[in-house]
This record gives structure tokens, C-alpha cells and sequence, in this order.
């Protein structure tokens, strides 16, 4: 076990900069989970704390040792990969014998380690087997226990569950979890799925062209997004976005006029910005209330999909806008083809300026 | 019988009489040979398709003399060195060429294939001032090191493109466990690569099983050649007589070899051989 500290990080590949002066620290027995959009450089950064890609810029400490220059295996760290990379013609025990017998250990050591893994990771059934005879989610096991068996002081997974299929993978992600729990051991995890970041991490980094967008638990970046990015990439069904124009701000909150929403007064404190500057509003769906239309803030319904505990309305602003999303417990009332009006719960609603960047709360509502 | 089931009839004998053709026309020299050997000398110059007789006196004739089972010994020393080389080396030379990023990589892969047209003829007298300045002439070592030199850089060739299919993320699961590059090669590629090298080495072993051109140039004594010239110089009881039964029972002799080989391999060669067809 051990930490991770990122300063500086910078890789180029010729002439495209993939990592642009990364910051992150990645504390004792915490797992943490990368995740992004495709390109956005989260398996790079993965590569360069393994050790598979060589750091262009600034330092990497993995516990109190610099490894900018060390191999992998002087780093100390386990990696599983997302086609799992078994030898295919060794047998489970060899798979995970491997690196332990290339760092010349004592017989006994080698057959006491392997054992071990293959107890907690229950693969002992299938030590005398080879890969192409075990099923995907033995295989995932197997990979993760020949990175485990070697007692790295971090364990990586580099999109370790995307070539399951969907139940698999949940049942996967459960066997993840319970290993950190039990374990305690510093994991960082790379996906692009944020369902996985959000039930896996203790922390999340979301990254974005070779930048961070935000750090925080899964409850922060869902409920305090910092930029509209996160707020959108977070969250499924995904946050609505509606354009809004500032009226005033004082030190409770601020005015805004949306087409559609009419005036909402709302906590956050736009003292920064100027009067009819225009913003983004947020709501999640969950956070948005359907009623009976009045006057012209009305919306059509479009569609109403059913998934048996709750029920996603959407709707059209106007012909051609993106949909919009409300989400409530079923059964639902509404049908396609009505006319509804919107009420976002405004102590819920997110607001992001001109650059993206999520405007904070006022300090009276902060306070209460 | 309808006219379709006349045509049909008519397209399938059309079809194996075309392959009855093809079939004659691959087999028949080989299987003349055969024959020829088996015969008499005596039987020689009548033209028979059918075996009368089997007589085996060509077989014995040849067994009994001690340069063509020298010559036969000599060929398999000479053909396994080259398997041996061309392979340690082509294994080698692929994982640098196949894995490893560096300038000009593409120029040195054409280069070997450029080095690989050349015919024959064309290097025959700049290599036999290669093999008198190194000592070889008239020794067995002199062919290995012709031979490595034509069939490494189709060796290359065909291992590298199989090495370049070989999953990226293997080699470094093997970096993670602390692998150095030879590890890599011999622990984790090595057993993953044999259809491609049965495919090689069986290849590498025909050229040189049969190679004529040099064996005849850079030898001098009865008993450093090798088959092919062994077979070339067999000669008659008086000048105007060529022995053809003992000719074409060496032949047959040296022959069945190979037919073994690539029975037991060919599996694995039309395996090795498409291995790089799709993704090249």
C-alpha cells in the first residue's frame, strides 16, 4: 500500500500534448477512478504511473520514492488490463506464478503467494486450467490475481470491465468493491462508464482533454458539479440544460428568466456576473416537477418510457431543441402528446456562466 | 432426366475431369520417377505406366555408395543449421522490427526484401570471395552461411507480420511482471509463435534441402557435397551412359523427406501462411 503524488505531469506524443500539467494526489488505500470521455488522456495517465509510458514533464512519487525513471516492476504496482493479456499457454497458476518466478523467489514463497490469491479471489477450482477454458468473469479473476499476487503497492485497472457483457459486469463491479473493502489497497481504476466511477470511487477525477475537470467524491461531483461538463457527463439520465438570462443578483441569490420556466429566484450568488449576461441553467431530471399547463410555458411531451420503479418523461421545447428529461416514481399520470408546464426545484437548480464554470452559492443559502 | 439435371450431371464430370487433369499433370513426373526407379536397368528405355516388376537394385546401388550417404548426411547438418539460424534470428529480428519504435524501421524491412530478390547467379561470385576469404570453401559451413543469407529475409518477413498480430497488451502484462525483452521472446512469444515457425523453418529447410547452385560452387570433394550435387554427379559405368534408375532412385530417396515433413505440418503452414493475410 502506499500513496501516489502527481505534480506537474506532462506527456507529449510528437506533436500533440496529451497530459497538460497534471496535479493529483491519490491517498493510502484510496480508489480512485478516472474517468472521461474517449482521448481524453485517462489511460495515458494510467500508463504513465505503470510505468508503460515515459513521463515528458514534472514528478511522480509513488509513496516517498520519485519513479519518474524507474521500470515497472521497480515501481511496485499490479496492472490489469482490458482484454486481461493472459498467457494464453500457461495455466491459471503459471499466469500468476509468473512474475513472482521472474523475481526469483523461493519456490515455497511463489506456491504460499499464488495460493493465497487464488483463496481470496476464489480461483483455487481453476488453477490447472488455461485460459480459453475459463468463462469472461473467471478470466477478469484471473487478471486481477496475477496483479495481486505479486503484493504491488497499487493496483490499476486500465477499463477492466468492458468486455463483459452488462450482467456480468455489474456482478463484477460488486466483487471490485468487496476486494477494496477487504484489501485496503490503493486502486486507481480507468473507465469511460460513470455508473462504475460512481459506485466504485471514493474519489473520482474527471478528466477532459488532458486536463482535470474536477476531483471530489461521487456525492460532490453530483451534487456541486464545477463546470457544465461534469455536471453533464455525471448522472443518467443526464442533466437538462436550459439557457436562462441573468436579471439581478443580491446577497441571498439571483434572478433569471428562461423561456419556458418564466422567473425563478435562486440561491446562487452571481455578484460576478453582469445583468443580462447569459447562463446556463441545470436540473437534474429528478429535480424537475411536471404540472398542469397555464399560459404559455408549456412543453409536449414526446415520449414516456416505463422501466417498471420509475418512469422518464420527455419533453420538447420547441420543435428541433434537445429533449429535455424529467425522471419520478412510477406509475406516471402523463402521457405523449400532452401539453405540461416545468418547475424545477430551485434549491436543486445548477447555474453555469458564460466559460462553463458553475456559479457558487450565496452565503445565505450556503449557510442554511 | 430433365435438361437441368443433364446440365447439372454434365457441370459436375466437367469439374473432376478438370481436377483429374491438374492432377496428372502435378503428379505424373514425380510418380515417372518413381517408377523409373524402381525398374531394372535393363527395363529403362521401354516406356511402361504400369510396374511390372519391382526391383530394388537402384536403391541398393546407391545406399552402397559411401559419398551419396555422405552427401545425404551432409544435406541434413547443412538444412537444420539453417532452420536453426535463420530462426534464432528471424525470432530475434521480428520482436526489433515487429515491437520496437524506432527510425527507419520500414527501410530496413524493405531493404531485406530488396537483399531477397536478387537472383542467385547475380551474388555467386561476390560470395564465393566471401567464403575463400573466410575459409569456408569446401566446407559444409561455407552453404549454412549462403543459405542463412537467402532465407532470412523471408523469415523476417513472415515473423515479423505475425509478431505485429500478437496482442500489444501481452507483452505488457510481461513488462508489468517484470520481463526483460528475451523473457518476453522466449517465455511468452516463442510458444505462441510455432504454427508461423513450423511454417518458416519448413520452408527455409526445402531451400535448403534443394539448393544446387552453391552447393556445386563452393565444394569440392565428394565428401563435403551435399544431395542435389551428389544426385547431379552420379555417373555411369562408361561416358555415354547416363544411369537414370539410380538417379531417380536417390531422387525418390530425398524426396519422401519432405513429403513427411509437410504432411506432419501442413496444418500449421496453411495456418502460418494466412496468419498475416487479413490484417497486414
Amino acid at each position: 500500500m502506499a500513496s501516489v503524488n502527481l505534480s506537474k505531469i506532462n506527456k507529449v506524443f510528437g506533436s500533440t500534448h496529451i497530459i497538460k500539467d497534471l496535479d493529483l494526489e491519490v491517498g493510502n488505500g484510496e480508489f480512485v477512478v478516472f474517468v472521461g470521455p474517449s482521448g481524453c488522456g485517462k489511460s495515458t495517465l494510467l500508463r504513465l504511473i505503470a510505468g508503460l509510458e515515459s513521463i515528458s514533464g514534472g514528478e511522480l512519487k509513488i509513496g516517498d520514492d520519485v519513479v519518474n525513471d524507474l521500470p515497472p516492476r521497480e515501481r511496485g504496482v499490479g496492472m490489469v488490463f482490458q482484454s486481461y493479456a493472459l498467457y494464453p499457454h500457461m495455466t491459471v497458476y503459471e499466469n500468476m506464478a509468473f512474475g513472482l518466478k521472474l523475481a526469483k523467489m523461493a519456490k515455497e514463497t511463489v506456491d504460499d503467494r499464488v495460493m493465497a490469491t487464488a483463496r481470496i479471489l476464489q480461483l483455487e477450482e481453476l488453477l490447472h486450467r488455461k485460459p480459453k477454458e475459463l468463462s469472461g468473469g473467471q478470466r477478469q479473476r484471473v487478471a486481477m490475481g496475477r496483479a495481486m499476487a505479486r503484493e504491488p503497492r497499487i493496483l490499476l485497472f486500465d477499463e477492466p470491465l468492458s468486455n463483459l457483457d452488462a450482467s456480468l459486469r455489474v456482478q463484477m463491479r460488486n466483487e471490485i468493491a468487496r476486494l477494496h473493502h477487504r484489501l485496503g489497497s490503493t486502486m486507481i481504476y480507468v473507465t469511460h462508464d460513470q455508473v462504475e466511477a460512481m459506485t466504485l470511487a471514493d474519489k473520482i477525477v474527471v478528466l477532459r482533454d488532458g486536463r482535470i475537470e474536477q476531483v471530489g467524491s461521487p456525492q460532490t461531483l453530483y451534487q456541486q458539479p464545477a463546470t457544465k461538463f461534469v455536471a453533464g457527463f455525471i448522472g443518467s439520465p443526464t442533466m437538462n440544460f436550459m439557457p436562462a438570462e441573468l436579471l439581478g443578483s443580491d446577497g441571498d441569490g439571483c434572478k433569471v428568466k428562461a423561456p419556458g420556466l418564466g422567473e425563478l429566484a435562486l440561491p446562487q450568488d452571481a455578484s460576478g456576473q453582469r445583468h443580462g449576461t447569459d447562463l446556463t441553467l441545470g436540473v437534474r431530471p429528478e429535480h424537475l416537477r411536471l404540472a398542469e399547463a397555464r399560459g404559455d410555458n408549456s412543453f409536449e411531451i414526446v415520449n414516456v418510457e416505463y422501466l417498471g420503479n420509475e418512469v422518464y418523461v420527455y419533453l420538447e421545447p420547441q420543435a428541433g431543441d434537445t429533449l429535455l428529461i424529467h425522471r419520478s416514481e412510477a406509475p406516471s399520470q402523463w402521457q405523449i402528446g400532452q401539453r405540461v408546464a416545468l418547475v424545477p426545484e430551485t434549491e436543486h437548480v445548477h447555474l453555469f456562466d458564460a466559460d462553463d464554470r458553475a456559479l457558487p452559492l450565496a452565503k445565505a443559502a450556503a449557510a442554511a | 432426366m430433365n435438361q437441368y439435371q443433364l446440365t447439372k450431371l454434365a457441370k459436375r464430370v466437367g469439374f473432376y475431369a478438370l481436377i483429374a487433369v491438374v492432377m496428372v499433370y502435378a503428379i505424373f513426373p514425380f510418380y515417372y520417377a518413381v517408377i523409373t526407379s524402381l525398374k531394372p536397368s535393363s527395363d529403362l528405355f521401354r516406356v511402361d505406366f504400369w510396374l511390372s516388376t519391382v526391383d530394388f537394385g537402384n536403391y541398393v546401388q546407391i545406399f552402397t555408395q559411401k559419398s551419396f550417404v555422405r552427401a545425404i548426411f551432409n544435406s541434413i547438418i547443412v538444412s537444420l543449421s539453417v532452420v536453426f539460424i535463420a530462426l534464432l534470428l528471424g525470432i530475434t529480428a521480428s520482436y526489433a522490427l515487429g515491437r520496437v519504435r524506432f527510425r527507419g524501421r520500414t527501410t530496413v524491412l524493405l531493404v531485406i526484401l530488396g537483399v531477397s530478390m536478387f537472383p542467385q547467379v547475380a551474388v555467386l561470385s561476390g560470395l564465393f570471395e566471401v567464403i575463400r576469404g573466410l575459409g569456408l570453401y569446401n566446407n559444409p559451413a561455407g552453404l549454412i552461411l549462403s543459405y542463412t543469407i537467402f532465407t532470412l529475409p523471408f523469415t523476417v518477413w513472415v515473423l515479423t507480420t505475425f509478431m505485429k498480430q500478437l496482442p500489444m497488451e501481452l507483452e505488457e502484462a510481461a513488462i508489468m511482471d517484470g520481463a526483460t525483452p528475451w523473457v518476453t521472446i522466449t517465455k511468452v512469444f516463442l510458444p505462441l509463435m510455432w504454427p508461423a515457425m513450423a511454417t518458416t523453418g519448413l520452408l527455409a529447410f526445402i531451400a535448403a534441402w534443394n539448393e544446387f547452385l552453391f552447393a556445386l560452387t563452393f565444394t569440392l570433394t565428394d565428401d563435403q557435397r551435399t544431395v542435389p550435387v551428389a544426385i547431379a554427379l552420379i555417373s555411369g559405368g562408361s561416358q555415354h551412359e547416363l544411369p537414370w534408375g539410380p538417379i531417380m532412385a536417390a531422387s525418390v530417396t530425398v524426396t519422401v523427406p519432405l513429403v513427411i515433413l509437410v504432411m506432419i505440418f501442413q496444418r500449421r503452414i496453411v495456418s502460418g501462411l494466412t496468419a498475416g493475410a487479413v490484417k497486414g
